[in-house]
């Protein structure tokens, strides 16, 4: 199981430095890992680097911030999944569940309604999903018959279905000819607005949630069965549960601000991650992260490369990620699911 | 070490299960509980091990009220056996008899050797190393409540509460399990277990407690306290009793 595990988290590790490697290459000014190296060092020395001025500013201006806003939101959006997998017992649970998205895609669709700038539309996303995640988990725990994890997961589904519904509303009242197509863009995902100053938006809450997650890891072990159990190994479940949910919400809330609502990452991620390193969450958590931001940014290169425009992030991470799911339920024995 | 309910209401706020109950497990001691579905037992076993409060008088551990300890301090002292369960994530039975030792460290702490360790020798002293690396979604059942067995002791506790540790088990399986509880309370633990069976309460419990409607209606050495009318009378049907050459008894539903 050590060595199985090892290796597991090895290939989680290739598959993330696969993803950069061909997130450079690929395009039309491709960057080699030797001149994104180079780039780096210099960069990181000061010294001139003798490459040529488009190279750098492809690795700095353009497809660099872009695959960092890659890597952060698919290691954010499947360590989320993951979290909120042993959280509700449930693998077939997405970061979505309590309402994050819905929430964010009501924000997002106002925002760009009352003519927001981008940075006042992310924001406006970002405040959406933090906020309807409160709503959800306030309602769920002041209703206190039967089990409290299905109460808020109920909640979630209640919720979400609400502003689904204050989503549409906006769409039908929007202009036609140039919020309506904006929306509709947003709701799909895309990381092609991603620069450079957008960054810290989404990489500052990204960090602090993923910390709170990683620094819990071992503890979702326990806290993945049932709630008596959990209790009577020592955890203190209620707590426990709010700081996670906290956590694994901020860095869905930030990536979906950034990048719009990109599906099933966090929902397939984790169920490939515990293929290769078992259900583990000391070991899982990690190689969740590393497994989701390797995946979203193959999954982008496709996207800006597939055809003469972008296609959004939303329809190809649903391509690839229904047939997969299928294959899943029908191979799995429950083995590892 | 005394675990003991004094006078102990149990249930929920507005849906009380029992009144008035005393009992208590010492050190070194198998204690049954036994009574008809529905008589509360599962209700009073969880206000036993701080899952749910008392609605009235108080758990205590030798005099000292449970709901002063906190949540890791409560599991250092007592363990919980769960009815088995296949579980949502397939961990192996080595990881989950670790997860025994959530309460030893902190909130953030990854498992240390020692944790390894005793992890390790609980499940070799259950007689189950050889599962060490199986999932428990895919050995059988009495494997499975045997892992649960070996996760309780790496709590290191002082008592062990099982819920019904043999419900789901066949009859070769029911007994393995019994004689490692038996086993447990050879080493000094005390055991509170609840069982459908009086014929396992006879064989593996010093002293049983009868509960129905939420009442003890009788509680005192196994031997004593278990014959047809008492059993009659706690599941409110007649039961026959089977004296063998040897002198063992047995019961058998009328």
């Amino acid at each position: 199981m050590q060595t199985r595990a090892l290796g597991g988290s090895a290939i989680a590790f290739a598959v993330l430095v696969a993803g950069i490697a061909v997130a450079f290459a690929v395009g039309r000014y491709p960057v080699t890992l030797p001149e994104l190296a180079t780039a780096l060092w210099s960069r990181a020395t000061g010294t001139p680097s003798g490459l040529p001025p488009s190279v750098e500013a492809v690795v700095f201006s353009i497809r660099g911030p872009r695959v960092v806003a890659a890597l952060a939101c698919g290691a954010a959006l499947a360590i989320a999944g993951a979290a909120f997998q042993g959280l509700f017992r449930n693998p077939l649970v997405s970061p979505d569940i309590l309402g994050a998205s819905s929430g964010a895609a009501l924000g997002a669709v106002l925002g760009i309604f009352l003519s927001f700038g981008i940075f006042g539309i992310q924001a406006a996303a970002f405040a959406g999903g933090l906020l309807a995640v409160a709503a959800v988990y306030a309602v769920g725990s002041t209703i206190r018959s039967g089990d409290p994890i299905l109460t808020l997961v109920l909640t979630g589904v209640v919720v979400g279905a609400l502003l689904g519904a204050g989503v549409g509303l906006i769409k039908v009242l929007a202009d036609p000819y140039n919020q309506l197509p904006a929306m509709t863009f947003w709701l799909l995902g895309s990381l092609s607005a991603a620069n450079a100053r957008d960054l810290v938006p989404l990489i500052a809450p990204v960090i602090l949630g993923a910390a709170v997650l990683v620094a819990l890891r071992w503890r979702m072990n326990a806290l993945s069965l049932p709630e008596e159990e959990a209790r009577a190994l020592g955890l203190p479940t209620g707590p426990l549960r709010l700081v996670i949910v906290a956590a694994a919400t901020l860095v869905t809330a930030a990536s979906v601000a950034a990048a719009g609502i990109i599906g099933w990452v966090g929902l397939v991620v984790p169920h490939l991650a515990r293929f290769l390193v078992g259900p583990d969450f000391g070991r899982l958590i990690p190689a969740s992260a590393m497994l989701g931001g390797g995946y979203l940014l193959l999954i982008d290169t496709l996207a800006r490369t597939i055809g003469p425009v972008e296609v959004p992030l939303g329809i190809l991470t649903a391509v690839i990620g229904t047939p997969f799911f299928i294959w899943l339920l029908a191979t799995a024995r429950g083995g590892w699911s | 070490m005394n675990l003991a309910a004094e006078s102990l209401a149990f249930g929920y706020p507005r849906h009380p299960v029992g009144r008035d109950v005393s009992l208590a497990v010492r050190s070194g001691e198998v204690l049954a509980l036994l009574g008809p579905n529905g008589g509360g037992k599962t209700t009073l076993l969880k206000t036993l091990l701080g899952l749910i409060p008392p609605q009235g008088g108080a758990v205590t551990l030798d005099g000292r009220p449970l709901a002063a300890l906190t949540i890791p301090e409560r599991a250092r002292l007592i363990g919980y056996v769960p009815q088995a369960h296949g579980g949502t994530f397939a961990f192996t039975a080595f990881e989950v008899v670790l997860m025994g030792r959530t309460a030893h460290g902190g909130l953030f702490a990854r498992p240390t050797a020692r944790d390894r360790d005793i992890a390790r020798a609980m499940l070799d002293r259950l007689g189950i190393a050889h599962l060490a690396e199986r999932p428990t979604t895919m050995i059988s059942g009495g494997e499975r409540q045997l892992v649960l067995v070996a996760r309780a002791l790496a709590q290191e506790p002082r008592f062990v509460v099982l819920d019904e540790p043999t419900a789901s088990l066949d009859f070769g399986n029911q007994g393995k399990v019994m004689r490692q509880v038996r086993r447990l309370a050879a080493d000094g633990l005390g055991i509170l277990f609840t069982t459908h069976d009086p014929n396992q309460a006879l064989g593996h419990a010093d002293r049983v407690a009868l509960l129905r409607g939420g009442a003890v209606i009788a509680a005192g050495p196994a031997s004593r306290i278990l014959t047809s009318e008492q059993l009659a009378a706690l599941y409110g049907a007649p039961v026959e009793t089977v004296v063998e050459a040897g002198g063992r008894t047995a019961f058998l539903p009328g």
